[in-house]
Parts: C-alpha cells; sequence; structure tokens
C-alpha cells in the first residue's frame, strides 16, 4: 500500500464528532474535577462515561449496526481518544470500548454470547475489561496465566488489567484442554477478585485479578482466540497513538500559552529563542505522530495489508513523542510544573505509562525488524 | 479541509486522461521532448495548475496518481532534478504573480526542461537576513539596471533564467524597498563563477551582476513588493525540499537499507537500533508530508513546509551519517573529488561518503534550520518574535 492510498485527514463527519465529545469533556471534564477525583475513593467518573457511552453512543463506535453498534470504524474512535486523551478523562473507554470490545469483534459474533455481551456494551449497559497486563505487545505468545477445565471454571491471575475495577464483564485470556481460549468472567462471579493497584497513571487506573475457580462462558476456542487477542492488541496499540497525540498537543497548548504569558527579565519567557527552538521541535513532533496516527486508524478501518506496520510505527513514533511533549511541559512552567496543583503531572503520568502500555516503543521496532524486513545482527 | 469537498477532476478521471495521452503518444515510439510536450498539454504535467498551463485544476495530492501510471507506462520525466528551483520556487511565483504573458510565456519551457532556472536571492551580507540585500536595481525608462553580487547560486551555470529580488528603494525599511525580476542569464552583464564545495564539486556559484538590463514587463509584482512575492518563493521552496512525495523506503533510508539487507556482515546490535529508529522517522516523515500534500490539496503552501523541510534535513544527515558507519572500512573510501560542475542537484545519489557531505547543505540551503524554527515558533505558534532593531529603519541608515 502506498501513502496516497491512507486518508490522513479528518471528515466533516469525525471533525463534528471531535467537537461533541469536546464540548462534554470542556464542560463535565475540566483538571481541576480530574484532579480533585485523584484524591478520592472514585478515580473514575462514572457520570462522564454513562453520558459518553449512552448518550453519545461512543462505547459502540467499532460495534456493527445489526449487533447494536454504531458501525463506525477506528478512524472515530481515534478521533474520540485524541479528545479523552486531551482532557485526561478517567473514564474506561479504551479498557471497553477498544480493548474488550475488538477482542469480541475477533470471535465469532454468531455466537449468542458474543453477540450479547458486543449488544450490552455497545448499548452502554455493560462494562468490559480485556484481563491482560495493560503492558501486553501484539505479536507475543497467548498468556498462560489463566487456566480453565473442561467445564468452564477458570483459576490463575492477572495483573495490571486497566480498568478493571469499574467492569463488570471480563474478557480472560485463559488456556484450557483444547488450548487458547477466551471466556467471559461476570466481575461479581464467586471466585473473582479485583484488587485496585496504586497506579503511576493516576487517570487510568490498573487492578490485579484473582481467578479462584470462577465459572466462566466460552467466548472463543482455540480456533479463533488467539487471533481474536491479537487483534485486539493491535487495534489498541494502533488507536492508543491518536490518544498519546491528544496528549501530546494539551501538552503543547498548555506550554506555548503559558510561555506566551509568564514574564521574566523584564520580557515575556516565549521571546527567548531557546525556548522558541524547543517548542518548535515539539510542534514537528506533534504534526509528525498525527499523521503516523492518522495512518494507523485508516489502516485499522480498511484492515489495510500493511496495518501490523503502520500500527507499529505509530506506537514506536508516537509513545515517545507523548512522553517528551509531557516533559517539556513540566519543565517550560518551572516550579509550578512541578505541583500537584498543575495538571501537567496527570499527563506526564499518562504519556509514560502509555508508553509502556500495549509494547514499549522499544517492542514496536523489534516488530519492525521482521515486518519492514531489516533483520537483526549476527 | 476534507477530502470529500475537492473541487476538479478525481483520481479516476485524472486515470482516464492518463490513458487517452498514452493511447496517442506511446512513450516507447515517441520521441522524449515530443511525449512530455503532449503531456503539458493535456494538463498532466501539474495536475494542480490551471487548465492551458499543463494542469487541469486537479487536488495537487493525485499529482503522484498521475506519476505513477506514467511511470508504470514506461514514460519518459521531465528530469527534476535538472529542473528543481525552475519546478519547486520559479513556476509556482509566476503562476501567483506573473502576468498572463509571463505565464504563457515561461511555464512551459520551464517544466519541459528546455529552459534551467536558477534563485538570486542570497548575498555575501544576506543571508537568513535575506530582506538585508544590497543588489541594487534602478530604473531606466522601460527597463531596469541591476548591479550586485549574489552567491551560492545553484545551478547558476545551466540556468537560462533567474529569479531575482534586488533593491529599488533605499530609503524604505529593509522589506519594503525590494523588487523582484526574472533576469536573463545570457545577459553580457551576468558573470556566473564557480564556487567549489564540501563534495569537491561545483553546485553552486557566485554571480556577479554588472549593470544588468532588465525590462520592466520580466518584473513579476509591483514595484517595492518583492519580499511579499519572494515568500512565495520561499514557502514553495521549503515544501519542495522536503515535502516531495516518496514511496516507502524512498529517499535517503533507501540507500542504508539497502546496504543493511545486501551486507549482513556488517550488521551490529547497536547500528540495528539507530537503524529502526531512523526508518520510523522516515516513514513517519513520508505520512506527515503525504498529509501536508492532502491538506494543501489545491493552496499554496503555509509554514508547514517549514516543519517538513526542519525534518528532512535532520533525517537526511542522521541517516547518511549510519549509512557511513554501517560501511565501515568502505566508509573510508569517497567516490570522486573531482571539481565538475554538475547538472543536477542530488541529495541521494552517488557514494555514502557524498551523500553524507551533501546532506549537510539540507539544514541550511532554503532557510537554515535556525531560521525555520523561529519561522513555526513565531508564526505556527505565535510566540513573540526576537527583539528588533532593523525593523522601520531605512535601508541606506542600516549597520553594516
Ligand atoms: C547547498 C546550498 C545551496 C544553496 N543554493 C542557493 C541558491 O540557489 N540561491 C540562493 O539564493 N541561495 C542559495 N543558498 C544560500 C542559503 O539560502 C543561505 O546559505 C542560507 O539562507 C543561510 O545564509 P548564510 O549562508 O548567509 O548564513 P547566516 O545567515 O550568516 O547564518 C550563519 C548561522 O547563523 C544562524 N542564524 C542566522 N540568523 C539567525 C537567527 N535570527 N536566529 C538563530 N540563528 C541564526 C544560521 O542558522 C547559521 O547557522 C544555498 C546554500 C547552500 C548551502
Amino acid at each position: 500500500m502506498t501513502a496516497d492510498d491512507l486518508d490522513l485527514l479528518y471528515s466533516d463527519v469525525e471533525q463534528d464528532l471531535r467537537s461533541a465529545v469536546r464540548d462534554l469533556l470542556t464542560d463535565r471534564c475540566p483538571a481541576s474535577s480530574v484532579l480533585a477525583r485523584c484524591d478520592s475513593d472514585t478515580p473514575y467518573d462514572l457520570g462522564l462515561w454513562r453520558t459518553l457511552a449512552v448518550q453519545l453512543g461512543l462505547a459502540g463506535l467499532l460495534v456493527p449496526e445489526k449487533l447494536g453498534g454504531q458501525g463506525a470504524s477506528a478512524r472515530e474512535v481515534g478521533v474520540v481518544l485524541e479528545e479523552l486523551g486531551g482532557a485526561v478523562a478517567p473514564v474506561p473507554f479504551l479498557g471497553s470500548a477498544v480493548l474488550a470490545t475488538s477482542a469480541l469483534l475477533g470471535c465469532d459474533t454468531g455466537d449468542g454470547r458474543v453477540a450479547a455481551l458486543l449488544g450490552r456494551l455497545a448499548s452502554g449497559e455493560s462494562t468490559a475489561a480485556l484481563a491482560v497486563p495493560l503492558s501486553t505487545a501484539p505479536g507475543g505468545a497467548f498468556p498462560t496465566g489463566v487456566r480453565v477445565d473442561a467445564d468452564g471454571v477458570l483459576s490463575g491471575r492477572v495483573t495490571s488489567v486497566a480498568d478493571a475495577t469499574v467492569a463488570d464483564a471480563l474478557v480472560v485470556p485463559a488456556v484450557g484442554p483444547d488450548g487458547p481460549a477466551l471466556y467471559e468472567v461476570a466481575a461479581d462471579m464467586p471466585g473473582v477478585r479485583i484488587a485496585a493497584a496504586t497506579p503511576l497513571d493516576l487517570t487510568r487506573p490498573i487492578a490485579d485479578i484473582e481467578f479462584e475457580a470462577a465459572a466462566g462462558g466460552l467466548l472463543a476456542g482455540a480456533r479463533t482466540a488467539t487471533a481474536a487477542l491479537d487483534g485486539a492488541l493491535l487495534t489498541g496499540a494502533g488507536l492508543l497513538a491518536s490518544e498519546q497525540l491528544g496528549v501530546a498537543q494539551w501538552c503543547l497548548d498548555e506550554t506555548v500559552n503559558h510561555l506566551g504569558q509568564r514574564r521574566q527579565f523584564g520580557r515575556v519567557v516565549g521571546s527567548f529563542q531557546a525556548l522558541k527552538h524547543r517548542l518548535a521541535d515539539v510542534w514537528l513532533e506533534v504534526v509528525s505522530a498525527r499523521a503516523a496516527a492518522r495512518a494507523a486508524a485508516d489502516a485499522l478501518a480498511k484492515t489495510a495489508p500493511d496495518t501490523a506496520l503502520l500500527v507499529a510505527v505509530a506506537q514506536a513514533y508516537c509513545a515517545p513523542v507523548a512522553v517528551r511533549a509531557a516533559e517539556e511541559c513540566v519543565q517550560l512552567h518551572g516550579g509550578i510544573g512541578m505541583t500537584w496543583e498543575h495538571p501537567a503531572h496527570l499527563y506526564l503520568k499518562r504519556a509514560k505509562a502509555s508508553e509502556i502500555a500495549l509494547g514499549t516503543p522499544g517492542r514496536h521496532r523489534a516488530a519492525l525488524a521482521a515486518l519492514a524486513d531489516l533483520p537483526a545482527a549476527g | 479541509m476534507t477530502t470529500t469537498d475537492r473541487t476538479g477532476p478525481d483520481a479516476a478521471e485524472l486515470r482516464r486522461r492518463v490513458r487517452a495521452l498514452l493511447d496517442t503518444h506511446d512513450p516507447a515510439a515517441t520521441e522524449r521532448l515530443e511525449f512530455l510536450r503532449a503531456r503539458f498539454d493535456a494538463g498532466l504535467a501539474w495536475v494542480h495548475f490551471p487548465p492551458g498551463l499543463g494542469g487541469l485544476g486537479a487536488p495537487r495530492a493525485l499529482q503522484g496518481v498521475v506519476d505513477a501510471e506514467l511511470a508504470a507506462a514506461g514514460a519518459p520525466d521531465n528530469d527534476p532534478r535538472r529542473i528543481g528551483i525552475g519546478l519547486g520556487m520559479a513556476a509556482p511565483t509566476i503562476l501567483r504573480y506573473g502576468t498572463d504573458g509571463q505565464r504563457g510565456r515561461f511555464l512551459r519551457p520551464l517544466w519541459l526542461g528546455e529552459e534551467v532556472w536558477c534563485q538570486l536571492f542570497s548575498e555575501p551580507g544576506a543571508g537568513s537576513d535575506l530582506a538585508g540585500l544590497a543588489t541594487r536595481a534602478v530604473r531606466d525608462g522601460d527597463e531596469w539596471v541591476v548591479t550586485g553580487q549574489k552567491v551560492w547560486t545553484s545551478n547558476a551555470h545551466n540556468a537560462r533564467w533567474a529569479i531575482l529580488i534586488a533593491r529599488t528603494d533605499p530609503e524604505a525599511p529593509k522589506h519594503r524597498g525590494i523588487t523582484y525580476f526574472i533576469c536573463d542569464m545570457t545577459d553580457p552583464g551576468v558573470e556566473v563563477r564557480p564556487l567549489r564545495q564540501i563534495t569537491g564539486e561545483a553546485e553552486f556559484n557566485e554571480v556577479f551582476l554588472t549593470e544588468v538590463r532588465i525590462p520592466d514587463t520580466l518584473r513579476l509584482g509591483e514595484v517595492g513588493d518583492g519580499w511579499r512575492v519572494a515568500q512565495t518563493t520561499l514557502m514553495n521552496e521549503r515544501m519542495a525540499i522536503g515535502g516531495l512525495a516518496l514511496p516507502r523506503e524512498g529517499g535517503m533510508i533507501g540507500g542504508a537499507v539497502a546496504t543493511w539487507r545486501e551486507r549482513p556482515e556488517l550488521r551490529t546490535p547497536e547500528l540495528h537500533d539507530r537503524l529502526l529508529r531512523l526508518w520510523v522517522d522516515s516513514e513517519v516523515a513520508r505520512l506527515s508530508t503525504q498529509r501536508v500534500r492532502q491538506q494543501l490539496a489545491m493552496g499554496a503552501p503555509g509554514p508547514e513546509g517549514s516543519g517538513m523541510k526542519l525534518a528532512f534535513a535532520r533525517l537526511n544527515q542522521a541517516i547518511s551519517g549510519l549509512e557511513l558507519e554501517l560501511l565501515g572500512e568502505d566508509g573510508l573510501r569517497y567516490g570522486d573529488w573531482t571539481n565538475n560542475r554538475p547538472e543536477t542537484v542530488d541529495f541521494y545519489g552517488r557514494d555514502a561518503g557524498y551523500r553524507y557531505l551533501r546532506a549537510k547543505g539540507n539544514s541550511i540551503e532554503g532557510g537554515t534550520s535556525e531560521i525555520l524554527r523561529n519561522i513555526i515558533a513565531e508564526r505556527v505558534l505565535g510566540l513573540p518574535s526576537e527583539p528588533r532593531t532593523d525593523k522601520d529603519v531605512a535601508w541606506k541608515d542600516l549597520p553594516r
């Protein structure tokens, strides 16, 4: 595929979607309220999540209409993630509407259980989490931490699962007598213990999950489970780039804004060339990240033949851009950047945790060695 | 802007027109220049130009479709490396500011490569601060008499015409006393002397202008408005250098990955990691320029082109440096230091040593990377400009 076949822009419909999400977040998700939540025992804003999922129908973007969703594509999901990243909105969109939903879409959607869960997720009635460590990269071996017996009873442990504490359904990769499988397990099922961990990223909590003879329902058997899981991780990784773009763009805008007002030495600090050049470099990286993220989203939407390659490129590129933009944001705010009160740290924590999420940049570069035929030494 | 609200012919229509051209002009049986003329007259030269001037008023991003179809059919191209300054800088400026007469006279032979162009902007005393230029143009009836010295003029030794900026009003502040001209390089007052460069050859020149007579009909834009006209040239120059449409692994990365694949004995883990990083950066730069072209559709390039050029220079320098290291012992050798006067400006040709050295110019030519960062910070991000003392002072009173 040549770049000429990729549509790297936003359609009018996508821009309308962006405006709707942005208006809602401006109204309901100001930095002050996100910050206040971090110190509370309700880190998620479930009211906001309901509005996004039910009223705006965003939970079902990836789900076909006949299964109760919006029948949109990864392109629209990317736009939503840009906005959610820009607000570090504490909602389980990535875990439920992207990761768990994509895993289900990789199962046989003609199956009653799969279709029913997809319908509940799409309508916003249920929220799900994909029970893998958030750090899991696409293309790896099928996880073996959870075993399932012939009766569909699960035992084992999964750590650092994103968005699990607010999920009522878990999509669990488990190894059974026939090999890899995906199971649906209700979060309140006896034998399921979900323990919140203390997360680096305050706005995307993680949890450790223990299964002790918990009853599950089969979603995918050996024939489809591996591909379904890997497809979900690939979709998640590719779309996480859009969220990282949103984080980076916020950090750039906020820093430009601050440096345009702060005065020292009788001048606006933003008139010092050393700082202008640093911001110009961040701008260039953000512009480039936008192209990379749009390419991944468009490729996922079209199931382009080089999707895996474009996802790896987007992750390898966008993750460090978000980190750098956030680091520059902290540094160029001076002392304020170091405070709990200023939201910059929320973005830094999100950026750094996202760099680890769904494969580090190094993992994605290693994947490219094979995808782009650049074999390692020796 | 979206992909749906474009005007002009779409990709399918362009493909149809290419087929029609190929039907009447079999590339295998048609003389090169004759084919190129037919292509120009069919509006398939630069599709975003207006009909009658080699285009069809189509989105700029669709040029790739035409180029790919023609290349696949084995059609000759207009050897863009030979005429880069004409295509990338003179043509868009003539299109925007030229009279009908100037457009009709110059654009066709320019695109066909019958007439090569060069750019007489930089001077010994005016590089980054181009608006400080000192070459004088004095009105004499229907003509202008131009005297001064230009420098770093790429390809002047092959050029038939030049785009030139000169000072017409020394009493005005520096940005306001400049006028833009088309200069005949065969005028007896034009003297071109080669300047040997870092690669050994003399791709650029110094150009001495002594009472060169330019008819007023070869003025581009209004008298005193040359700085504004020059902005069109400079924006397009940055886009032309940094915004070229490339296939995956096109450009500088192509040579490095070819060596990597062909010579496993040279590979080390450290070089592998750097190569993968640069491969990612190259692919992202390629996507970014594609995105800018999609955004431009038919409009003129803005400061985004500065960003593309900045990325291009950084990448070319990093990749060509890596390539020499990768070559190891072979990297100790250089192709040829002979002081040639090349026909083309070639960033990717010749050997790795040449590419490494030529890439050093990428962060200087067309505006240095420092100046481009200033432009991005001020015009895109809206940060305040440096305190300036020279802006409202008559040019003649500035310290030099
Ligand atoms: C290979 C090559 C081909 C060229 N071809 C042409 C051509 O065909 N036609 C033409 O007209 N010109 C051409 N040029 C000239 C080119 O445009 C100038 O060299 C360039 O604009 C820089 O000007 P200068 O050389 O006078 O350097 P200076 O302006 O003297 O710059 C010296 C250093 O100071 C830095 N600097 C200057 N001002 C600032 C500032 N405000 N802030 C921060 N840093 C600053 C610069 O970035 C640079 O690093 C070519 C140059 C090269 C290298």
